[in-house]
């Protein structure tokens, strides 16, 4: 996992609230065999004119004007501004393989489903937690300003706005820890690496018959 | 050392680590990979730039989506298609012991391949993308299902994150009668202690009945504890174990062998061993048996009859069943016997080896399909036991009789690949899940033995085997 230390990046603001994973990942794409390649059909239904299907050349589609991600201004953003219980429905562990391989590394918030919040750090994307009031003055600062950008501390747990100002916010250690690290459950047990190895060389020692 | 159980002996051979609060580091020995649950796992280990760990552990094959005919004409749903040639391209960029790719002849179902070959063995770790990995248990090896992440992490790792089951024996004491399987058995088990019975524990099949089962038996049995609700199941090694492995393409040789057979002999649970919970049942009251509902444990006896929910006390079960009835398209009271049948299969990871195919063609021989019956398949488990079935002349009383002869793989146990029941086809079926929807939708499965299947395919009903032969 790509670690999370100090994101600096445009802001895109996504003003629905209860956006779900079929929304954010249509069921279309889920027959796919791959976990990554999923960013041009995020939130497909929304951005293209047209019905997406998988393995489609999306490059070429008639985009919808007015949805977020489509203007200009937003392109190549890397933090996603959201409203209340953004990742509902669906478990699908594809709704946060999409929004990371579109390029978003950290989602600001007032809340999120359960599921998607836990599939979020398993993917290398930080999902904040701010309060309702902050995130509105955030969503006005970002509709008023072309470029708006922020810078996301994660070591010291702090948004920086372009006037200095800061916003500190909340994360679980471990799950911190994880993400500064680019830890997964394969990179925590990998810590273990030599104690694997010297179980497995005793292991060849006693039964070689299992590693013929 | 206090006397311990052949799950503790197993799982504390296999400790790497444990953390305070009981999750186990867990060394795997074998990993056996298909084509659904690893294209995502092998995608993640690229993008983090890992390397397997060890792939000398991994045994693989396509099974799930491949045809069962008209191999010359490769397969031809492009995402099906697309799901195989990933394996086969996954497997060339990173190597494993074994693979056995579609249209090689030892191609077959992935737990029926792992025994034959002696890639399972007495005494270790076995794990798969797939629920019914259970099924190698009958080895006395540790054998868990795991999703598509933790395929990833053993892919990666060699290791598993686990925490310690409870331990059930199950003791089946007894000779099963004329016409009575390993099937029957494990349906009746699954009657008895209901598919949540072994949430959270590991199961050991035991006593004289399972002692007298053959390896396939074994197999049979271990294959459902999955449906009882246990993702692994245990048989203890015995002679009929040691018989069966002896001269397999990857179990040892010579000195090897001597060396393995000492420890395997090992693997037990020890005189006085406590078990958290222990079921006893008598094999001679084992009937066959058929399943009328869509959860395994919605069975009865041939002789017997749908159930009245009317007659059922709890309001849960009595709305299951109603639900289970009306799916079925089945009234209460209905005799089992007057089921009709419009297809049969034979096949799939519970009862596709050689045993289950002479146990059904003992049946059919000099017999015919039943007229009202649309399609009979018999689709052995693997390239080998299909080459087997061949030498022993086994096909041609299944061609007379008017059943068609497939190519290996899972086929119509979950209606991936072409092989499906139409809405409202009853199917006798040798297979593991009656769930709705499971062969095809809208169809109506009825798990049976491969004998009670055949029987069914030459009445055009469910019909007591005993009979017939
Ligand atoms: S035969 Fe059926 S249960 Fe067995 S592995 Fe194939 S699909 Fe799964």
């Amino acid at each position: 996992m790509q670690p999370i230390t100090l994101i600096e990046g445009i802001v895109a603001p996504l003003d629905r609230a209860n956006v779900d994973t079929d929304a954010i990942i249509p069921k279309q794409f889920l027959k796919s065999i791959k976990r990554s390649g999923f960013g041009p059909n995020l939130f497909d239904e929304w951005r293209y004119l047209d019905h997406g299907e998988p393995g489609q050349d999306c490059s070429a589609r008639p985009l919808k004007p007015d949805f977020v991600l489509n203007q200009p201004r937003y392109r190549g953003a890397q933090i996603l501004l959201t409203r209340d219980n953004f990742g509902c429905g669906s478990s699908r562990e594809h709704a946060p393989w999409a929004l990371a391989d579109y390029g978003f590394r950290v989602l600001i918030g007032p809340s999120y489903a359960d599921i998607f919040f836990n599939n979020c750090f398993k993917n290398g994307l930080l999902p904040i937690v701010l309060p309702a009031a902050q995130v509105d003055e955030l969503f006005r600062a970002c509709e008023a300003t072309e470029g708006y950008r922020l810078v996301v501390d994660l070591p010291v747990q702090v948004i920086r706005r372009p006037d200095g100002a800061e916003i500190g916010f909340e994360v679980d250690a471990f799950r911190k820890e994880c993400l500064v690290n680019g830890w997964d459950d394969i990179g925590l047990t990998l810590r273990h690496a030599d104690e694997i190895r010297a179980f497995e060389a005793r292991r060849r020692a006693e039964h070689p018959y299992y590693f013929a | 050392m206090a006397p311990q159980t052949l799950y503790e002996k197993l799982w504390s051979s296999h400790v790497v680590r444990q953390q305070p609060d009981g999750t186990a580091l867990i060394y795997i020995d074998r990993h056996l990979v298909h084509e659904v649950t690893s294209p995502q796992a092998f995608e993640g280990l690229k993008l983090a730039g890992r390397q397997p760990w060890r792939v000398g552990s991994i045994v693989a094959t396509a099974d799930h989506n491949t045809p069962t005919d008209h191999w010359d004409e490769g397969i031809k749903d492009p995402i099906s298609r697309q799901q195989v040639e990933t394996l086969d391209a996954n497997i060339r960029e990173f190597g494993a012991l074994s693979y056995f790719p579609f249209r090689d002849d030892r191609q077959g179902i992935v737990h029926v391949i792992g025994p034959e070959h002696g890639a399972t063995l007495p005494g270790m770790t076995v794990v798969c993308g797939d629920s019914h990995t259970s099924t190698h248990g009958a080895f006395a090896c540790l054998a868990h299902g795991i999703g598509t992440s933790e395929v990833e992490h053993v892919l990666a790792t060699q290791c598993l994150l686990q925490k310690k089951s409870k331990t059930m024996l199950i003791r089946v004491d007894g000779m099963l009668g004329r016409g009575v399987t390993a099937k029957d058995m494990v349906l009746a088990i699954i009657g008895r202690i209901g598919t949540a019975g072994g949430t959270g524990y590991a199961i050991e099949f035991g006593g004289s009945a399972v002692r007298a089962l053959s390896m396939e038996g074994r197999m049979t049995v271990c294959n459902m504890a999955i449906e009882a609700g246990a993702r692994a199941g245990l048989v203890a090694v015995d002679d009929t174990t040691l018989d069966y492995l002896k001269g397999r393409p990857f179990a040892p040789s010579g000195e090897m062998w001597e060396q393995a057979v000492a420890y395997w002999r090992t693997l037990h649970s020890d005189e006085g061993a406590q078990f958290d919970q222990v079921v006893t049942l008598d094999a001679s009251q084992i009937e066959p048996q058929v399943t009328w509902g869509t959860s395994p444990e919605m069975v009865t006896g041939v002789g017997g009859r749908v159930p009245d929910p009317a007659a059922e006390p709890d309001p849960v079960r009595r709305s299951g069943i109603e639900r289970a009835l009306q799916y079925m398209g089945l009234a209460p009271n209905t005799p089992i016997g007057e089921i009709p049948v419009d297809q049969v299969f034979i096949g799939s990871c519970t009862n596709s080896r050689i045993e289950d195919l002479r146990e059904a063609a003992t049946v059919v021989r000099g017999r015919s399909k039943a007229a009202s019956v649309r399609r009979v398949l018999v689709v052995p488990g693997s390239g080998l036991v299909k080459r087997q079935a061949e030498a022993e002349g086994l096909h041609k009383i299944f061609v007379a009789a008017g059943f068609e002869w497939r190519e290996p793989g899972c086929s119509m146990c979950l209606a991936m690949n072409a092989d499906r029941l139409e809405a409202g086809e009853h199917c006798a079926s040798t297979s593991n899940r009656n769930f709705e929807g499971r062969q095809g939708a809208g169809g109506r499965t009825h798990l049976v033995s491969p004998a009670m299947a055949a029987a069914a395919a030459v009445t055009g009903r469910f019909t007591d085997v005993r009979e017939l032969i």
